[in-house]
């Protein structure tokens, strides 16, 4: 376990920003203690002070996880964002869709949404923006990238893709063994 | 007015083909009540059957049948030898009443096949007899049926269809001939039963309770005949004989046959049971030595079906109600789970999958037994502690005691299967756990790792038996190496688990110990190990509902406060099968384990008000481990001022205290520093120590028992100095080892200060340890001899192992 480099760390927060904007110091500085970022074979844990110094006293290969799992650094050092990070993109999401009860099965699946599932999307929407996918009933269901913009999602047809899908919580189910 | 009449359902009546047409089997085989077999049976002629129901129609003292007629065409038909016997041992009816007629009565079910015997003493029927003796004519024409013969009650008064009469008819022949009922057969597997069975069905006939169940007394088929079942298994047969043998053994004074012991009837049960419900020969021993014989059926019989589905409501993302809302709302159908639980919903049915509901995925829920829900709740985590939980996988535990804790203070959850670890990252993710951290370790390797938490729980991994009906293979691949190797690592894993606690914590110090077993080898076994070995105690679990512990099993006696302990069974409390027991670290100090002089501590016990005079009348049998406990002193003593300064990751942060901070090497430290402290009596600083003493002696005294003080002031009495306090406090429970050590501290006379204060608190503790474990076991506490020798140099220790009787009991 050890602390992010400059170079990892930028490329996180980047990645990071994309669908939190500033709200990104939020997660640094909170009221409630200090947390911290930590990398452990290649992934990114997000975790307070407290716990970090009791898992500091566990060896490396027996250490499996601590706090929350952000995401990992792939072998050509990019930084690519897991569903188990939905918690706190949920809340500082800046952009957020919505999609329709019949559309939520398919998106669970690893599908991308389509127009017709579509039930709300942020205003000013730009496309290729970050995304954070929720229910009706605003329940968070995942990320992804917005393929139109809000403008554009009026005027698309209903099968067009509106929102590519990058990671939702039905990997809970269908990747366990790749969260850790 | 015209609905009423149902033309399609309207009974033929009268002579006709149509008529005689067969009523359902129930009615049918009603009339075919085993003939009563007595004695008397012999195959008669139908004249003479027609005069001998004539005389017993005549003798009938009580002529239950309205009609007259019906003697006359009785007489007739009936075969009297039959029901000869039968109608005089049952006295009251006339013959019709024997029989059961079809007539509207439901019989019950044919549970008991033997019945040959009618023994209708209660019943009064009415018999309807018009149809039944119109048709009297035909009886010979009727086939005969293999009797199922149910109670006899309802045959009383009933007329008899032909095919009844042709049936009694047969019975008669068959009985003569000595053959049993088919049906009866299929009870006993000899025909020698035959007539021992008569005499027995009589008994039971007069017997008050009709019992329909057991018309013919059930006879043990000699040893030779249970290997008939092992080839073909006739699983109706032989659950029919379980019923039997239990309820024989239920009454065996007065229904077990004669020259059958009651050793053979259980074999033949515990045969049938592993037969009928497949277990394997072992479990099936253990589980009639634990359950009692009903209680037995009733557990199999929950284990074949599963317990219904239950979940959690993680708090930390949604409400109970919400959630039992948004479930409904997807097709669920469910039930807050019971008063004992704000979280738990159980689900009867579903029209989705649920794990795989939306909720499920946004980590609204989590899929959780009801019995793994009790241990968290025993545990009651606090916020801000610092938890251990040994064995998380998947998780469950492990996430209640987060949302408990509302995500506050630290988890560690650890579990040695790297596979089902991968389970526990993925559920804590999902239900949003972030307070936790997860590790793969052997459990037995902590508290080196890291130790010091506030509370422990250990769901240890178990033999599984009281989760038999989510995994049946359990039933045949258990056996006895395999419960003891599970008893073997629990014990291991509890007592590094203890060894984790740090008694000290100001809101925690507990742990609880839970397994999924029902084996009392891997659950109050072991937690009686552990309170022998360390200082723990037993409370309460703050469940008021399941089974207690047991204090005593078969040869093995336990501690009296493992009544505590709860115990949770699938047939009573339809959860899984579950024990918890939850204690109590009062002292970080690990007990010193006496291997010789356990058995010597007996009379030590006895002495403790007094003890310096005591110690030397003690000592005598603790002379060989004082002799070892001196080396070990000596040693000790000499690394004691480094030790002095130890402090353990647990937080023992006392001053005095945190030298006694467990340490896996203090075991012989305590015990020789107890020794010491005792010993130190003579003139040295006793002022000093006194003061020590009793200042750390009043520091503990709220956790000690408040007998322990009282002994304690006792002793102050005696002009002893503080070792006399020291050994004062042990000496409530078991002194032998104070008592030693003082007298062979008091010629050593050196008092180390740092010494002196760890020891009054390790014999402070051990006697503390020593009572709370209340065995008679003579000197179990650890380092018993506080007046261990190990303070003055080696040489005045020498003398002191030359005194003799004075010798310190030192283990």
């Amino acid at each position: 376990m050890r602390p992010l480099t400059e170079e990892e760390t930028r490329v996180m927060f980047e990645k990071i920003a994309k669908y939190i904007g500033e709200n990104l110091q939020l997660l640094v500085d909170r009221p409630d203690g200090t947390y911290c970022f930590r990398l452990h074979n290649d992934r990114v844990y997000y975790v307070s002070e407290k716990i970090m110094k009791l898992a500091a006293n566990i060896s490396g290969n027996k250490l499996v996880s601590l706090g929350t799992c952000f995401g990992k650094f792939t072998k050509t050092h990019k930084f690519r964002l897991h569903v188990t990070a939905l918690d706190y993109l949920a809340p500082y999401a800046k952009y957020k869709v919505w999609i329709k009860p019949g559309a939520e099965q398919s998106f669970l699946y690893g599908n991308h949404v389509l127009k017709s599932g579509l039930g709300r999307i942020t205003e000013n929407t730009s496309q290729y923006q970050g995304v954070v996918v929720y229910s009706m009933a605003d329940i968070p269901l995942g990320f992804g990238v917005a393929a139109k913009s809000t403008q554009d999602c009026r005027k698309v047809d209903p099968m067009a893709i509106v929102v590519f899908h990058q990671a939702d919580v039905g990997e809970y189910v269908r990747h366990e063994e790749t969260l850790t | 007015m015209g609905r009423k009449l149902d033309p399609t359902k309207k009974e033929k009546r009268g002579p006709g083909r149509k008529a005689r047409k067969q009523k359902g089997a129930e009615t049918e085989l009603a009339r075919f009540l085993p003939a009563v077999s007595d004695e008397n049976s012999k195959r008669l002629s139908s004249r003479a059957r027609k005069r001998a129901a004539k005389r017993r129609l005549g003798s009938a003292e009580v002529p239950k049948t309205n009609k007259s007629p019906e003697a006359k065409p009785l007489p007739g038909k009936l075969p009297k030898g039959i029901f000869a016997g039968a109608v005089q041992t049952a006295g009251k009816k006339g013959p019709q009443s024997l029989f059961n007629a079809a007539q509207g009565k439901k019989r019950p079910a044919p549970s008991s096949d033997e019945e040959e015997e009618e023994e209708d003493s209660e019943e009064d029927d009415v018999v309807n007899q018009g149809d039944l003796w119109g048709s009297e004519d035909d009886a010979d024409m009727v086939d005969d049926y293999g009797a199922d013969s149910n109670s006899e009650d309802e045959e009383e008064g009933e007329e008899l269809l032909p095919i009844e009469r042709a049936a009694r008819k047969q019975k008669v022949r068959e009985a003569a001939a000595g053959v049993q009922w088919s049906e009866e057969e299929t009870e006993d597997e000899e025909e020698e039963v035959t007539p021992e069975s008569g005499p027995s069905k009589e008994e039971e006939a007069d017997g008050g309770l009709q019992i329909n169940v057991d018309e013919e007394p059930f006879v043990l088929p000699p040893a030779g005949e249970m290997e008939q079942d092992i080839l073909a298994p006739d699983l109706q047969r032989v659950h029919k004989r379980i019923q039997d043998i239990v309820g024989i053994l239920r009454d065996f004074g007065a229904q077990r046959e004669e020259g059958r012991s009651r050793s053979e009837y259980l074999n033949r049960l515990k045969k049938d049971l592993a037969t009928y419900y497949s277990y394997g020969d072992f479990l099936l021993g253990k589980l009639m030595d634990l359950f009692p014989l009903s209680e037995l059926v009733e557990f199999l019989e929950a284990n074949e079906v599963p317990r219904p589905v239950t979940l959690r409501t993680n708090t930390l993302k949604t409400r109970r109600r919400d959630l039992a809302q948004a479930l409904i709302n997807r097709g669920v159908n469910l039930d807050p789970l019971g008063k004992w639980s704000k979280t738990g919903l159980v689900v009867y049915d579903s029209s989705v999958p649920i794990g795989a509901t939306p909720e499920y995925l946004a980590g609204h829920y989590m899929l959780q037994g009801a019995s793994s829900m009790l241990p968290v709740m025993a545990l009651a985590p606090q916020e801000h502690e610092r938890i251990l939980d040994m064995c998380c996988a998947p998780g469950g535990k492990t996430s209640y005691m987060a949302q408990l804790m509302k995500n506050t203070g630290v988890i560690l959850a650890n579990d040695a299967n790297a596979e089902r670890l991968k389970s526990v990252v993925g559920n804590l993710h999902r239900l949003g756990v972030t307070n936790t951290v997860i590790s793969h370790y052997d459990g037995r390797q902590f508290p080196k790792v890291v130790g010091g938490f506030d509370r422990v729980l250990l769901d240890a991994p178990c033999s599984g038996t009281g989760v038999i009906s989510k995994d049946p293979a359990v039933k045949t691949n258990k056996d006895e190496k395999d419960i003891l190797r599970c008893a073997h690592l629990q014990k291991e894993l509890l007592l590094s688990a203890i060894d984790s606690v740090n008694a000290t914590s100001k809101t925690g110090g507990y742990l609880v110990y839970c397994t999924c077993s029902i084996m009392v080898e891997e659950n109050e076994w072991v937690v009686d190990y552990a309170l022998k070995k360390r200082n723990v105690r037993l409370v309460p679990t703050g469940l008021d509902f399941g089974q207690e512990g047991f204090t005593r099993f078969r040869e093995r006696r336990f501690h009296p406060s493992l009544r505590s302990a709860r115990r949770f069974y699938p047939h009573t409390h339809n959860m899984d099968g579950f024990f918890i027991a939850k204690f109590k670290k009062f002292s970080n100090s690990i007990p010193q384990s006496e291997t010789g002089n356990s058995e010597t501590a007996t009379p030590k016990n006895v002495d403790l008000p007094q003890v310096i005079p005591k110690s030397e009348n003690s000592s005598q049998p603790a002379k060989k481990a004082k002799g070892a406990a001196k080396t070990k002193q000596q040693l000790q003593k000499q690394q004691r001022p480094k030790k002095a300064s130890f402090q353990k990751p647990n937080g023992t942060s006392k001053g005095a205290d945190s030298e006694l901070s467990t340490v896996p090497s203090v075991r012989k430290t305590q015990a020789s520093s107890r020794c010491q402290d005792s010993s130190q009596p003579a003139g040295k600083a006793e002022g000093i120590r006194e003061s020590k003493v009793t200042g750390k002696l009043k520091q503990r005294s709220p956790k000690l028992q408040s007998s322990k003080k009282v002994a304690f002031l006792k002793q102050n009495a005696p002009p002893k100095g503080t070792d006399t306090e020291t050994l004062s406090v042990l000496s409530p429970s078991k002194t032998q080892a104070t008592l030693k050590p003082k007298d062979h501290h008091h010629p050593l006379g050196r008092a180390k200060g740092v010494e002196k204060q760890q020891l009054p608190e390790q014999p402070f503790k051990k006697a503390a340890f020593q009572k709370q474990n209340d065995t008679p076991k003579g000197p179990q506490p650890p380092t018993v001899s506080p007046i261990s020798s190990s303070r003055p140099p080696p040489a005045k220790r020498k003398k002191s192992q030359s005194r003799g009787n004075g010798q310190l009991l030192l283990s």
